[in-house]
């Protein structure tokens, strides 16, 4: 340290002299103006919560401090030092780590070669590779799952939970001053999470200053000492203690959110049984029975592998079930490949839209139209088919009120919300009888839930059965008529709208769970 | 608690593929032997004929190194045959039968391959162009110039340079000998140090290279400067063999095709990040046990038997390949 910036932290409380001070951030894309001279800082011992909408410039804004941007206009100053990141390189030389939502692990290699990646011990050229395990063991003994994640694993192998776990280990044990979250507990449990928490009070406590982006407001009043909102690339409040949820979330949308769960289905809405699965089983699942009854929602709860993808991908046909019945509409059916549960009249919204879902490079109408095309006969399948023609798809899609400057615009340019309206529009071109969403919110910002959410509700009204798989808890209690709780491949609980969390947390993991604060 | 979260049970599959190709070498041997047998030819089965057969694919296997080496890094670069011609024509334009000019001529042929190989990983990695359009477009301006110089065999290498191809320790070629110390410098490179640990960052997830503080752009660029060195040493290899250099010679054994198809048939995917130099010299190996099974029974003499069969066999290893890596998503 220089005698100047002694000086200065001698004059200031050495405690508030930031880490990292971002001041007067500005970045444009070609046509999107990302941030609009944002200000943020982050002090040692400081969790400050970085929250906004998705497309509000959280992701710019890291990318910027992590070196992958540079700022157009404004400047970084680390430790009382200006900066310039020209590669991410930089920025990790600078104390400064990131865990980044996507794009982070190589599946192909181990867990210790991924913990150790660019920054392999080595002794001399060879890297040490005996070093590499041991200290990979030592870090996830942090995170009490050094018997599930071992350090030859290799990572593609691992439950997308323990490769966030892997993430969140690389960075910490980096030994950053600065370490940026950006929503670390997307994939985890709750006791995970938990653990996860733990060791952000640890860092906190030890001096690392720590950026947190998060959806989730319980989040936000469990962890943070400060708070920004982001909305449209600009900094719309910032909080010095944690505020209630409503008042962050009516800042980051602009506007209360009125009525942000729809109404429960009323009883005359709900109808007779559309869907009947009795005693089913395959390789994962055991034993599996419910009914889904048109016009009501129905959530499935449970942890990660607890068989709830594995429900909805049996029932698609994708991953059949071996033994036991299943009814459709009054008929007993069996689907052996999704083709045939879709001309049945099953519809799937995946989980993993990027992947599994959308044409990114096609318009937003040929996504819609894509299924329907697909069923539609050979020959003018194209423009018009059995199902519907061009225009009835723009109708379905301005139904759905998906935003886009034409429905010409390449899918990849929408936002996750507009894009899982389109694939709801896709599916409706079948008029289903059974629609299951998979993780319907996930990656998608506040105000779209919202929409998401009266979508499905609208959708049951139409006389459509809904199943609705979610980790996210609070919506599908905020959502769902019922609620099926898995665990271990089988369905272990089932409760009427209106249960608590604790109670559906219990029957999922099979224990009480020592709630913390 | 967290552990009856198990995941589901893949471990293992990921491995079974890295042995396929020695299954695959170990099924092509028993082939041979099966057929010298039935033929009544034991004269083939000798260690002396076994060490024949691998020195007929040194040029091969000298390339397939450095295609694997950019083929890791999900590149591609299909200028290896042309600039294979190019360096024995120049290697054997300025050796022109003098002794002297020996080390001239494999340092100017180096320097060919250092030029052409950054020139490939510059355009590759810093302008963004697909790897295989850039380097089909290297493949075809190093043709050009060939064709602008010499149209025949031009030039011949002095005897001691002949050494390289037809010199022998014992009873293995000095060729094999190199091949082999490649190969295990290879290995070396990509399993223990650091730049092999970036190959496989870069080639598998090239943004999490980058963030991880690789300096992405010059791995690609190292990538492609070693893919052409191979080349040209091959090239070298070649001028020793033929004793001069022609402009046909690299194209006339398809070394860009093969190259790939061995690297492939080794277990490494085009999309980089995954496979090793061993499963490439497997490849190399069950090519070359291919062609002894053809002309054991004869029927090497059949046109095109033997291109059909090494089609079928790279079709079927990639389905393979393909086959398990499903098997580990679903």
């Amino acid at each position: 340290m220089d005698v100047r910036s002694a000086m200065r932290s001698g004059e200031d409380d050495p405690v508030a002299r930031p880490a990292i001070e971002m001041s007067h951030i500005s970045k444009s894309f070609p046509g999107v103006r990302a941030l609009d001279d944002v200000s943020f800082s982050c002090a040692p011992g400081e969790v400050h919560a970085l929250v906004g909408e998705n497309g509000a410039g959280k992701s710019t804004l890291i990318k910027i401090l992590s070196g992958v941007y540079t700022p157009d206009v404004g400047s970084i100053v680390v430790d009382g030092r200006t900066v310039t990141f020209r590669h991410p390189l930089h920025a990790l030389r600078a104390g400064i780590s990131v865990i980044y939502q996507e794009f982070s692990l190589l599946p192909e290699r181990t867990v210790a070669q991924n913990l150790f990646l660019g920054r392999e011990i080595r002794r001399g050229v060879i890297i040490d590779g005996r070093a590499m395990t041991a200290e990979t063991d030592r870090v996830l003994a942090m995170f009490g799952t050094r018997h599930r994640i071992r350090p030859d694993t290799i990572v593609g192998e691992l439950d997308v939970a323990s490769q966030q776990m892997v993430e969140i280990a690389r960075a910490i044990s980096l030994n950053a001053r600065v370490i940026v979250m950006d929503e670390p507990t997307a994939a985890l449990n709750e006791t995970e999470c938990e653990v996860l928490f733990k060791l952000i009070d640890q860092l906190r406590a030890s001096g690392t200053a720590i950026i947190y982006i998060t959806h989730r407001m319980r989040e936000v009043g469990r962890l943070a000492d400060r708070v920004t909102v982001l909305k449209d690339g600009e900094v719309a409040a910032r909080f010095e203690t944690v505020p209630d949820p409503q008042t962050i979330v009516r800042a980051m949308v602009g506007r209360d959110i009125a009525d942000y769960y729809p109404a429960a289905a009323a009883a005359s809405e709900i109808g007779g049984t559309v869907l009947a699965v009795a005693g089913a089983s395959n390789a994962a699942l055991k034993d599996i029975s419910f009914a889904l009854k048109a016009g009501e929602i129905t959530g499935f709860a449970g942890l990660q592998g607890a068989g709830r993808t594995a429900l909805a991908m049996a029932l698609f046909g994708a991953a059949p079930f071996s033994s036991g019945m299943v009814t459709l509409g009054g008929t007993a059916v069996h689907f052996s490949r999704p083709r045939d549960a879709i001309r049945a009249g099953i519809g799937v919204l995946p989980g993993d839209r990027k992947a599994e879902g959308l044409l990114l490079m096609q318009s937003v109408r040929d996504n819609g139209m894509v299924t329907a095309r697909s069923f539609g006969g050979l020959i003018r399948a194209h423009r018009r088919n059995k199902y519907i023609d061009l225009a009835g798809m723009d109708e379905l899609l301005d139904r759905m009120e998906v935003r886009a400057p034409s429905y010409e615009q390449q899918m990849r340019l929408l936002s996750g919300g507009n894009q899982q309206k389109a694939i709801v529009a896709r599916w409706l071109a079948l008029k289903p009888r059974v629609l299951i969403f998979i993780e319907p919110t996930r990656g998608i910002d506040v105000n779209a839930k919202a929409g998401i959410y009266h979508l499905m509700r609208e959708l049951a009204r139409s006389g459509a059965a809904i199943m609705m798989i979610s980790s996210d808890l609070p919506e599908i209690l905020g959502v769902a008529d019922q609620i099926l709780v898995m665990r271990e491949g089988r369905i272990v609980g089932s409760f009427a709208r209106g249960a608590s969390e604790a109670e559906i947390m219990l029957a999922a993991t099979g224990e009480h769970l020592e709630r913390a604060a | 608690m967290t552990d009856m979260l198990a995941p589901a049970p893949v471990r293992g599959m990921l491995r079974f593929e890295r042995i396929a190709p020695v299954l695959l070498v170990v099924a092509a041997l028993l082939v041979y032997a099966a057929v010298a047998v039935s033929t009544r030819q034991p004269q083939y089965l000798t260690v002396d004929n076994f060490i024949q057969i691998l020195a007929r694919s040194i040029a091969l296997g000298i390339t397939a190194v450095g295609q694997t080496f950019v083929i890791l890094l999900a590149s591609i670069d299909l200028s290896v045959a042309n600039l294979i011609s190019a360096a024995a024509v120049l290697a054997s334009v300025i050796m022109a039968g003098q002794p002297s000019m020996i080390v001239p001529a494999i340092a100017a042929v180096l320097v060919l391959g250092l030029v052409v190989g950054v020139v490939n990983g510059l355009v590759v990695a810093r302008l963004g162009v697909n790897p295989l359009i850039a380097t089909l477009g290297m493949a075809f301006i190093i043709q050009g110039c060939l064709s602008a110089f010499v149209n025949n065999f031009a030039g011949s290498v002095p005897e001691e340079f002949q050494a390289f191809a037809y010199g022998q320790v014992g009873p293995v070629p000095w060729s094999l000998v190199f091949l082999t110390a490649l190969a295990v410098i290879a290995w070396f490179v990509l399993r223990f140090t650091k730049f092999g640990s970036d190959i496989y960052a870069v080639g598998g997830n090239p943004d999490a290279a980058r963030v991880a503080g690789i300096k992405t752009w010059r791995v690609i660029l190292a990538g492609h400067v070693i893919c052409s060195l191979t080349a040209v040493i091959a090239g070298l290899y070649l001028a020793s063999r033929l004793r001069s250099g022609a402009p046909w010679i690299g194209a006339d054994g398809a070394y860009d095709l093969q190259s790939i198809a061995v690297t492939v048939i080794g277990g490494t995917v085009l999309s980089g990040g995954r496979g090793g130099i061993w499963g490439t010299m497997a490849g190399v190996l069950i090519f070359s046990l291919i062609d002894a099974i053809f002309n054991l029974t004869g029927l090497a003499a059949v046109v095109g038997v033997q291109g059909m069969l090494r089609g079928v066999i790279i079709v079927a290893a990639v389905a393979f390949y393909a086959v398990r890596s499903r098997k580990i998503v679903a």
